[in-house]
């Protein structure tokens, strides 16, 4: 018995990084809250390796400070401010007035309301950092227009769908930010770096239409000639001009702001929620209780994932004790094929990790671990963010996260089934892969300025607690420098 | 002596501590608004006037976490907080209630418990130093400092209430804890 056991303790000592590894997978499939299960296997772990001797009992102290860490970072206001801003202008009617303007202009053309949805879903990404907004107005309004008109019912909602996701790829997207934080690079570096993959991938939404105008043309009907709106093309331009001041309004309240140095991009997501609030109620389409139902939900969406953040903070005081990320390290370093070899790897299990984990999930747990490897590869933390960002905007096109569908299911009429939404969204997951081998065969796409960090960075805003701001990014920025 | 008069105290239990975290969050989430116009009004008036106050930045971040500390009691009873379902999806009600049940006792309970009794220390040591912000015209700390022990008191006391929903629901009577 005795025997046993100490073989047991042996093998636990050798091997204990790998079997943390397992046991959280574990925890995490039996269906408690992630946030939890993934603290309590941190603490788990950290009595086994105090017992075993691996690990100083002093390492628990540390907890109040990982937890401090995640409070006194300020970049992660963000989360509820973009969260808050999105929820405000999905009731404004911004978008309703944007797509029935542009459709109207881009509607005589076959596969014009498809281009419409995808120009507008490009605007209101610029305007907003998360996906609900869009969809929800471009299931509502456009998509009974374009099955009326006789449009492909899988391609009406895949285009809409993913025309939604595009708010996580163009400015000021919360998931760059996000990215950025754990990567420990600056937001407006990210920002910069997305901007152009992020109108390529509208570009290539926009050429896939196109294709399929010419090859299947029956599936994207121009309107015909008694849908079209009366009045003359001044009129016509004069309603055009008059839908697209708010959006633009809002873009540079954000984006203007941010990359003028008036506001970091924190404060821009504040910014842009004061604007779209002040729109909102500026045509009366705010109620006390549309603002408290957006408070709430802001508030419930805030909790959990910085919860999931907390959770992931205790895993890795445990994990990085045990040399965790030495061993994913030394696990990802040897690949075949150095760089490429690693980013073929990496951008696999992201995409087959995004089946199961939703991207807050897969920025917390996943992309720290990746992360020094990147940088140990001699790769770009921004362009790295920028293809990841990419690669995880596929989790929010199917399911079982797959926002995007979610909520247009939410808003579409009964005749299109759940399956048409499955279907439809499968193209643009191909056309996101084939935008992910793009930026890894030309890197060039995402371009990486690395003179300005922190450009936008408050003056005198030493908050405390840097020390603390994700071990495994300050390493890996030492290690960039290093190269 | 009524067999029933343990469950039925705890049943009141519960429903007292469901009942405080949806008053909390029902302060709290006015947070949210008041985060929101302290940040942009601060970042106008720092270009504007040139004013930098780090005691508006840092009531930002403060906000903030009180937004998600206080707020994740009242997300935990609304079965809000994020899992991996694929697995568990699959098993009966009844099955997925003494998950939950486990995960309560042995998974959130002791993490909360932990953190409480880790960080209470933190705070009193911050509230009888006058710890004040490294940065120049600061906050005082302390107020921060306890905000992380409370939340987590919060946290337990909800975990508590869950638990004792699932045992509720185990025994035959009430709602399923797991179904919002």
């Amino acid at each position: 018995m005795l025997a046993l056991s100490l073989i047991m303790q042996d093998f636990l000592r050798a091997n204990i990084a790998p079997v943390m590894f397992v046991a959280m997978i574990i925890f995490l499939l039996l269906g408690y809250p992630v946030a939890f299960s993934l603290a309590a296997c941190g603490i788990f772990f950290g009595l086994i390796g105090v017992s075993l001797g691996l690990l100083q009992p002093a390492l628990f102290q540390a907890l109040p400070d990982r937890i401090w860490g995640v409070m006194s970072n300020d970049t992660l206001l963000a989360i509820p401010f973009f969260t808050f801003m999105g929820l405000i202008l999905e009731r404004s009617g911004m978008a309703e007035d944007l797509l029935e303007t542009i459709g109207q202009l881009f509607g005589p053309v076959r596969g014009g309301l498809a281009f419409a949805v995808i120009f507008v879903g490009a605007m209101l990404a610029a305007t907003t950092g998360v996906v609900a907004a869009s969809v929800i107005a471009m299931g509502l309004i456009s998509l009974p227009i374009m099955l009326r008109y006789g449009y492909d019912k899988r391609l009406a909602s895949g285009v809409i769908a993913a025309s939604g996701t595009l708010a996580q790829i163009i400015p000021p997207s919360l998931v760059l930010i996000i990215l950025a934080d754990q990567l420990g690079r600056s937001v407006g570096d990210m920002y910069t770096a997305a901007l152009l993959p992020g109108l390529m991938l509208t570009g290539l939404y926009a050429l896939y239409v196109m294709v399929i105008a010419v090859v299947k043309p029956h599936w994207v009907p121009a309107l015909p000639k008694e849908a079209h709106q009366k009045g003359s093309a001044l009129q016509k331009l004069f309603r055009l001009i008059v839908v697209l001041v708010p959006p633009l309004g809002l873009i540079f309240l954000v984006l203007g702001t941010i990359y003028l140095g008036i506001a970091t991009p924190t404060e821009g997501g504040a910014m842009g929620a004061t604007g779209a609030l002040l729109m909102a109620l500026m045509r009366k389409r705010m109620s006390l209780s549309l603002l408290k139902q957006a408070m709430e939900t802001t508030t419930r969406l805030t909790a959990f994932v910085v919860f999931i953040l907390i959770g992931a903070r205790i895993f890795s005081l445990t994990f990085y004790g045990v040399d965790g990320h030495k061993w994913v390290e030394a696990l990802l370093i040897n690949l075949p094929g150095g760089q490429v070899g690693f980013l073929i790897v990496v951008n696999l299990l992201i995409f087959v990790l995004a089946f199961f984990l939703d991207f807050f999930e897969l920025s917390f747990i996943v992309v720290p671990l990746l992360a020094p490897v990147a940088s140990a590869l001699g790769i770009d933390l921004i362009w790295f963010g920028v293809l990841l960002a990419i690669n995880m905007q596929t989790s929010f096109m199917h399911p079982p996260f797959g926002f995007a569908l979610f909520y247009l299911r939410s808003v579409a009429p009964p005749k299109v089934t759940s399956t048409d939404i499955y279907w439809g969204a499968v193209p643009f997951v191909l056309i996101q892969i084939i935008m992910v081998a793009l930026v890894i065969i030309f890197p060039q796409i995402v371009s990486v300025t690395q003179g300005a960090e922190n450009a936008t960075e408050v003056p005198n805003m030493n908050i405390m607690d840097t020390t603390d701001s994700g071990d495994s990014a300050d390493k890996a920025l030492d290690q960039v420098f290093k190269k | 002596m009524d067999k029933l008069a343990p469950m039925n105290f705890l049943l009141k239990l519960s429903h007292a501590i469901d009942a405080l975290n949806r008053r909390v969050a029902a302060s709290v989430i006015w947070l949210v608004l008041i985060a929101v116009l302290v940040s942009a009004v601060n970042a106008v008036i720092r270009k504007a006037f040139n004013l930098s106050s780090n005691a508006f930045l840092e009531l930002q971040w403060v906000l903030f976490s009180a937004i998600f500390l206080f707020g994740a009691a009242q997300a935990l009873q609304l079965n809000q907080h994020v899992r991996i379902d694929i697995l568990s999806s699959r098993l009966s009600a009844r099955a997925r209630v003494k998950i939950e049940l486990f995960g309560t006792l042995f998974f959130l309970l002791p993490v909360a418990i932990l953190i409480v009794y880790l960080s209470w220390p933190v705070f009193v040591s911050a509230f009888e130093s006058g710890e004040v912000s490294a940065n120049a015209g600061g906050l005082a700390l302390w107020p921060a400092r306890l905000m992380m022990p409370l939340g987590f008191v919060l946290l337990l006391l909800q975990g508590i209430s869950q638990a004792i929903k699932c045992i509720n629901f185990l025994r035959g009577q009430g709602d399923n804890p797991c179904l919002r």
